[in-house]
């Protein structure tokens, strides 16, 4: 590429400054005859980048599974769209905002959150949980406090003032993001499967509509920035960040919906990435269709915008819509009572051609089909690294006696402390349906109106993955399947968000293509497929790639709420009971990162077939009311997961089980396994079920007193615990 | 029985609270938009939580300020009971329905937990069915405050509706989870037909939220 003889009209450097490669701009010129002007350069720009285009993940993203019999809608849409019964469906989908968030971190978060609220609420949803997936360096790094602290005040301002509750999450701190931290923001939504909206435009003539928020000058080259890596100077990056207004999203949100009540609406699709020039793109691909707009109709918050800055602002909560013209002042009504904005701005054509006017002058011409199917594609050439070996430990590397001290130090570090204090700052209960709160193994949150919930989940394990990305990606996967089961739900289907490095190097693309198998096997063994996602490549600095991190949201329905667990101990008398083998595989576990400060040993291998019968088997002991309480055992092992049992229901355990490997026992991360708590009434039930599903099942101790104490080894106040659970995380932020 | 719920731009309990007072009375509230003019014969009047106009300018200011209120200050000076709740008490104050103020919370950042609370004034129309009670609060701008002259009549009249307390009911500053003076969660007028709250009653009506206390309150103004 770099001997290229440049014989254009255009600056080379005004090509490169917009983040085409020069083989790129020669498609360009290619496809349309002639050079671009630089309205036309600037969105092929927006739509050609990695963010908007998915040109380096587009090809391995095809091999994931994502049809099943609940799914009505997989990628392709705004957000993926699930069969709960009875008419109703969830629409929901993951999004990252991590560059902005750097940048940025209020506003980065806070229209992180804005606009994948939109993504679901355009497709007829009304929003009903917000989670979240964040990483960030090192604790005691200096932009740490900083950055953790603003992110979770501009998740809690948008999410809060909107009146959507963020139920959930998850939390990573690792040197590896302490250049490139990663904000993704997740969105569920509900609807009725007969009401539910896309993006194609259709009808010849018919009103193109612009709503919501006046254009201004904000987030100019928004997505373009994302698809590139940073460097020392990036800091200068900032004024490409959004601002966010999310009372403005609430009365967008309510006027969407309250049209969306009325046959009025062709087409929606909301302005995120590369603003109006991606929606408007959107919908006439979709179509298949012309678009010819008039840019001097676009509401502008600025003077004397030009054509270039009106298609390239990521101005917020904006929408555009094909409508009914015959509905067209009906509409105008609805958003005039909201007191937003609503323009007819343009026109649907059969030119198959984006035609922009300005003024009278024709700004751009584009045919759609060079936008869209003509964007580049590529096969990135990839390594696939050695996965790191697994290492066997042995019980006289270790000392026993230090069993509870190890516990105390695993439990307060910001990896495995309580997030109390972050989801503190989010309203987690408003709309009054969150029936399970952030804190258990998945948050649940009422349908509506009806005795069935939705359980979800995030997570990801960016060690695993740097370690062994194919196992790492399967794990992702499972980790939501089995919070899903433990919150006494069927696992239905997931959205991804996969932030990697820079794709561009062989390694980082192997990292990628791994992870993308693992997590297709796991969705094929569990008949969990994907239904939507977003991928973030460049996340690095000066040269440092991220961690592998794709990071999963998983979408349970359970049909009966009483069937609801969490993972408080209930009763004393109660036995505890562990699912699954435990092989004292302590490699890139949390006990050899915390305690020994490395990171090494080996991912953990998953058995997909011994987790579908594990899974299974317990979600049948839920559903046949065996079970008091359930927790898989994930991060720390297993005696962080029965601390957590314990401090949660502020109830003591006796552990009986006896090991000559206490720390292989106690703290190792095999894979597959979770502890039940059931009544010595249910229990030989319970051991009759698992020995019939060919399930490992074994009572360790039973529940009671105000201590955890483990046979031969010593005990532990459970509020003693629970001061070092809850006291990290909010230290970092002082 | 009838129920009028005010729905401001930005009001996000409006639903919530009129569903609970559905559960716990058997009637619909009627929704009534902001820019309205007037209520109908109302026996009950409910401000929802929210963040009504953004909570730009100051939580509560411009709210105060929408057509509806004229009346709803109108019913609420001829005794109709007007219940607000967390935006709602912001809004009612900066109405001048109720004294003090509602600052930033001395945390400096939302809180959303559960919180105990007790009723002062045990025979108001909302507090006479109260003992200790268990609900949330979901705020940043709780911390009451009102001046010591302010604070001598709202006590000497009776109007401290509820107090943050502890499981024993004992008002403690440990117990205190935004600032707030005397640890006070909510007060009446001085007719004590006005109530302004901090925490959601709403958001503890039903089995499923873990805890029904706040059906205590809806229940002995409604039946």
């Amino acid at each position: 590429m770099t001997n290229h003889n440049w014989q254009f009209q255009t600056e080379r450097s005004l090509v490169e400054n917009h983040g085409l490669k020069l083989d790129e701009f020669e498609k360009i010129v290619e496809g349309l005859g002639r050079e671009p002007n630089l309205t036309e350069l600037g969105i092929f720009s927006a739509m050609w980048n990695e963010h908007c285009s998915y040109k380096s993940s587009k090809f391995w993203l095809k091999k994931l599974p994502t049809s099943g019999e609940r799914v009505v809608q997989g990628p392709g849409e705004n957000a993926g769209v699930i069969d709960i019964d009875d008419g109703d469906v969830a629409v929901f989908k993951m999004e990252s905002h991590n560059h902005p968030s750097f940048l940025e971190p209020y506003q980065g978060a806070a229209t992180g959150v804005g606009g994948i609220l939109r993504d679901v609420f355009t497709m007829g949803a009304r929003p009903v949980a917000n989670l979240n997936a964040l990483r960030f360096g090192e604790p005691n790094h200096p932009k740490t406090k900083h950055l953790l602290s603003g992110v979770v005040s501009g998740i809690g301002g948008y999410g809060n003032c909107i009146g959507v509750p963020t139920v959930g999450g998850e939390v990573n701190f690792h040197p590896s993001y302490n250049g490139n931290i990663l904000v993704n923001a997740m969105t569920v939504g509900i609807a009725k499967k007969d009401k539910i909206f896309y993006s194609a435009a259709a009808g010849i003539g018919n009103p193109v509509v612009y709503v919501g928020s006046k254009t201004g000058r904000d987030g100019i080259h928004g997505a373009t920035m994302a698809s590139a890596e940073f460097d020392e100077d990036s800091e200068d990056k900032k004024p490409t960040v959004q601002v966010g207004d999310p009372f403005t999203e609430k009365l967008l949100l309510e006027a969407c919906l309250e049209l969306m009540k009325e046959e009025a609406i062709i087409a929606i699709q909301d302005m995120g990435a590369a603003g109006l020039t991606s929606s408007s793109i959107e919908m006439a691909s979709k179509g298949d269709v012309g678009l010819e707009i008039d840019l001097s109709k676009v509401p502008m918050r600025a003077q004397n915008m030009s054509a270039y800055e009106l298609m390239l602002s990521e101005s917020q909560e904006r929408m555009l819509m094909v409508l009914d013209p015959l509905k067209e002042e009906m509409a105008r009504d609805i958003f005039k009572k909201w007191d937003l904005e609503f323009e007819v701005i343009g026109k649907v054509t059969d030119t198959k051609r984006l035609i922009l006017m300005m003024n009278g002058k024709e700004e751009a011409s584009i045919p759609i089909n060079i936008l869209v199917e003509d964007a580049p594609e590529y096969q990135r050439d990839y390594i696939v690294e050695k996965p790191s070996p697994i290492k066997e430990y042995k019980s006289e590397d270790f000392d026993q006696d230090n069993i509870l001290k190890d516990l105390n130090t695993m439990i307060m570090h910001p990896d495995l402390s309580s997030r109390k204090w972050i989801w503190e700052q989010y309203d987690h209960m408003v709309m009054a349906d969150t029936v399970v709160r952030p804190g258990s193994d998945a948050a649940v949150v009422r349908v509506h109106g009806t005795n069935k919930g939705l359980a979800m989940s995030t997570d990801c394990s960016p060690v695993y993955c740097k370690h062994n990305p194919y196992e790492g990606g399967k794990h992702a996967v499972v980790e939501t399947w089995r919070n899903i089961i433990a919150s006494g739900a069927l696992p239905i289907a997931i959205t991804d968000c996969m932030n990697f490095g820079n794709p561009e190097k062989p390694e980082i693309m192997g990292q990628f293509v791994e992870c993308i198998r693992g997590m297709g096997d796991a969705c094929s063994k569990l008949n969990y497929p994907v239904v939507s996602g977003n991928v973030s490549l460049y996340n690095e600095t000066n040269g440092e790639g991220i961690y592998p991190t794709p990071a999963i949201g998983g979408v349970g329905l359970i049909k009966d709420l009483s069937n609801v667990k969490t993972l408080s101990l209930k009763e004393d008398g109660n036995f505890l009971c562990v699912v699954g083998k435990t092989a004292n595989h302590l490699g890139a576990s949390k006990y050899i990162s915390i305690i020994q400060s490395k990171e090494e040993g080996g991912t953990p291998e998953i058995n997909l077939d011994a987790e579908l019968r594990n899974g299974n088997f317990v979600m049948d002991a839920i559903n046949q009311k065996l079970i008091a309480s359930a927790h898989d055992v994930g991060e720390g092992g297993i005696l962080v997961a029965i601390s957590e049992m314990c401090m949660s229901g502020n109830l003591g355990i006796t552990i009986e089980i006896e090991t000559d490997f206490p720390h292989g026992y106690f703290f190792a991360e095999d894979q597959s396994r979770y502890l039940l708590e059931v009544s010595p009434n249910n229990y030989d039930e319970c051991q009759k079920l698992a020995n019939n599903n060919d399930v490992h099942f074994e009572k360790i101790g039973i529940v009671g007193g105000d201590k955890i104490s483990i046979k031969n080894i010593g005990d532990e106040q459970v509020s003693v615990l629970k001061r070092s659970f809850e006291t990290s995380i909010e230290q970092i932020s002082h | 029985m009838k129920s009028h719920v005010i729905v401001f731009p930005g009001s996000n309990c409006d639903r919530d609270v009129a569903v609970a007072i559905k559960n716990i009375s058997g009637h619909q509230p009627q929704m009534i938009w902001h820019k309205e003019t007037s209520i109908n014969q109302s026996d009950l009047i409910v401000v929802p939580g929210g963040f009504s106009y953004g909570d730009y300018l100051r939580c509560g200011a411009m709210a105060s300020t929408s057509p509806i209120m004229q009346d709803v200050v109108k019913k609420a000076k001829e005794g109709v009971p007007v219940l607000g709740i967390c935006n709602g008490f912001q809004i009612l104050i900066e109405s001048g329905l109720l004294d003090g103020a509602l600052m930033r919370n001395s945390s400096l950042s939302f809180i959303c937990r559960d919180i105990l609370i007790k009723p002062k004034n045990q025979s108001s129309v909302f507090t006479k069915k109260t003992q200790v009670a268990k609900m949330p609060i979901a705020h940043n701008e709780g911390n009451f405050f009102v001046t010591s002259e302010q604070l001598k009549k709202i006590q000497d009249n009776d109007q401290i509706a509820f107090q943050y307390c502890d499981e024993n009911g004992n008002i403690s500053e440990h117990s205190n989870p935004n600032g707030s003076l005397e640890n006070i969660a909510g007060i009446l007028n001085e007719n004590k037909n006005v109530l302004g709250m901090m925490p959601h009653p709403e958001r503890a009506a039903e089995l499923v939220h873990g805890c029904e206390d706040g059906k205590t309150i809806f229940e002995s103004i409604l039946n």
